[in-house]
């Protein structure tokens, strides 16, 4: 009998199985995209043929392997740029950016800057696992300070950038963190996130055992998940000041909804204007 | 298509690496100026004519025309986007800021008249279609984003399907295509011109804004009775060693003029091994005057 997954039609299947490690959380980052589009496909917001996705190099960026859609698996730190001229061309197109802290916020800093200041009709979600996890652990901009790396021998010197705080201050008109240990939270966040219009950007609290774990003293699978999800405080509608990550055993990680606006987006505003 | 000079290509050289990968279609004018780094903004050269060759990492072949006037820009630039269309490969339509700057006449095809080569689309059902999956002429038909066709656009090395895969097998083959796509298809890319070469015991090889000087010193030179030619080449690369040769071929010396170190004459030593090629390296931040080459060139003559 040939039993399938509901969601296998969104999977390139001959490609499995997929190369993440046992723990990771990227999986599950990954399927709960596909079941809010799904859902987002059967109420007829757009089909299976209009979602195209787009990521850079790491990890996560290789959903891009699985994923059964129009997909480009580009170079580092530039699916976002990759992603704003493919809807530019074809704005019909649900685009989705899917890529790691490093590929977004580290070498593709600049470029999500400017997609968030001009709003650009795109569906980001960056998994943060604080780490470059592809590479085997170099210390990312989304490091906790103090935590030891293989590039911070001595312990982290810097300070972690705060995606959530940096994008506020721009014009995104959704900006959510979720985790992966909460992921009926982070489902109903993508499929927010993909029923708007201008940017949309997720950030998905993510375990990855093999190399930050081991690096924080959490290299058991379980332990990290658990160690994560004690962490982990939802609130409907947080105020910035509590969206820091210390890693603070006492101190919370919260995830929750800090922008939902409806600003005049970068695909309208070129409609208004002409090409 | 995008537009840029020396500093801006620097940066989009991974992108360029990109394109040649997954054989995007792309057009990049290129206006040299005085260089390294920020040099002279707004002043000429031709010093990136290897970096275009060989900017982005790893082994391909790419094109790049030399256009010598406006008119001439315009006619590459549409045969520019022709033969990136038809082999999917970045082509370079190499300007320097002399051109750029210029006032000059120009005619102006009525659309109809201009011949237009559009990228192949799939000739299978989108359940069969595999993107990098190459005809006849090593060129695979290209399906667009929001087409239905699933297309995966791959910068990893990829079998025909876009799936990455790390073997020397698929390296080889994938490698080996995207070079011989163009080395096969280069009756379609060449292109140049040849002046007083039939019987001319030197020739000038000289391209771009450069050429323009070296064509009034060869018209000088030949009315004072010297038998000198030019040779032109509008496309650089790849080079066009049979064309090359052929306006060669009576020369008892080959000059090569060039508003930068010398560079392009490598290549032109390296076809001519049995000619004596002599290198005329003029750095003008302007174009070189026909009596600067000449003075440069005088003492070989
Ligand atoms: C220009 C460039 N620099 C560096 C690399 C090497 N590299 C590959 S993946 C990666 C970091 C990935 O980290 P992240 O984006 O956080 O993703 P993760 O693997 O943790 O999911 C780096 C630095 C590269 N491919 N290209």
């Amino acid at each position: 009998m040939d039993v399938r997954h509901p969601l296998d039609r969104y999977l390139r299947t001959d490609r499995l199985p997929h190369i993440w490690c046992p723990g990771c959380g990227i999986g599950i980052a990954v399927s709960s995209l596909l079941r809010a589009i799904d859902r987002r496909v059967a109420e007829g917001l757009f089909t299976h043929d209009e979602v195209a996705a787009v990521s850079g190099i790491g990890c996560t960026a290789r959903a891009t392997f699985y994923l059964n859609f129009d997909s480009a698996h580009v170079i580092h730190g530039r699916a976002i740029p990759f992603a704003i001229g493919l809807k530019l061309v074809r704005p019909n197109l649900k685009v989705i950016v899917i890529g790691g802290d490093g590929d977004i916020a580290a070498i593709g800093g600049n470029h999500l800057l400017h997609a968030a200041r001009r709003n650009v009709d795109l569906t980001v979600v960056m998994v943060n696992n604080m780490i470059y996890g592809m590479t085997g652990g170099q210390v990312a901009p989304t490091t906790p300070p103090n935590v030891y790396t293989t590039t911070t021998p001595s312990g982290n010197y810097e300070y972690a950038i705060n995606i959530v705080k940096l994008l506020s201050a721009l014009n995104v008109n959704y900006l959510a963190r979720a985790s992966v240990t909460h992921p009926h939270i982070l489902e109903r966040y993508l499929y927010t996130a993909l029923g708007k219009e201008g940017l949309a950007f997720v950030e998905v609290i993510s375990p990855c055992p093999e190399v930050f774990g081991r690096h924080i003293g959490y290299r058991d699978p379980v332990e990290l998940f658990k160690k994560f999800k004690s962490m982990i405080k939802y609130e409907e509608r947080p105020s910035l000041d509590k969206s820091d990550i210390t890693l603070n055993l006492d101190k919370e990680v919260v995830i929750g909804e800090f922008v939902n606006s409806s600003r005049e987006s970068f695909i309208k505003i070129i409609d208004r204007l002409g090409r | 298509m995008t537009a840029t000079s020396g500093p801006g290509f620097s940066l989009m050289v991974e992108g360029l690496s990109l394109a040649i990968m997954t054989e995007t279609p792309l057009v990049i004018a290129y206006v040299m100026r005085a260089g390294p780094s920020t040099g002279i903004a707004t002043k000429s050269g031709q010093y990136d004519v290897m970096q275009v060759r060989w900017a982005a990492h790893g082994n391909y072949e790419i094109v790049a025309y030399a256009p010598w006037s406006v008119q001439e820009l315009y006619d590459l630039t549409i045969k520019s986007f022709n033969v990136s269309e038809a082999l999917r490969v970045p082509v370079i339509l190499l300007s320097d800021a002399a051109l750029a700057h210029i006032w000059e006449r120009v005619v102006i095809a009525d659309p109809g008249e201009v011949i237009i080569i559009n990228r192949k689309k799939p000739k299978v059902s989108k359940e069969l279609y595999r993107p990098f999956e190459p005809e006849e002429d090593l060129v695979p038909p290209m399906a667009c984003f929001g087409e239905g066709y699933k297309v995966l656009v791959e910068s990893l090395t990829h079998d025909e399907k876009g799936y990455y895969k790390p073997s020397n097998e698929v390296q080889r083959k994938l490698v080996w295509r995207l070079v011989n796509k163009v080395r096969k298809n280069k009756d379609m890319l060449f292109d140049s011109a040849s002046y007083f070469t039939e019987d001319a015991e030197y020739v000038v090889v000289a391209y771009g804004s450069t050429a323009r000087s070296a064509y009034a010193l060869v018209k000088d030179l030949r009315s004072s009775g010297i038998k000198i030619g030019l040779y032109r080449p509008k496309l650089l690369w790849p080079v066009d060693e049979e064309g090359l040769i052929k306006a060669t071929y009576t020369a008892k010396k080959v000059f090569v003029v060039e508003n930068n170190i010398g560079v392009y004459v490598n290549e032109v030593s390296r076809i001519l091994k049995h000619r004596e090629v002599i290198s005329i390296p003029v750095i003008d931040i302007e174009v070189p005057t026909p009596d600067a080459i000449f003075e440069v060139m005088r003492e070989w003559m």
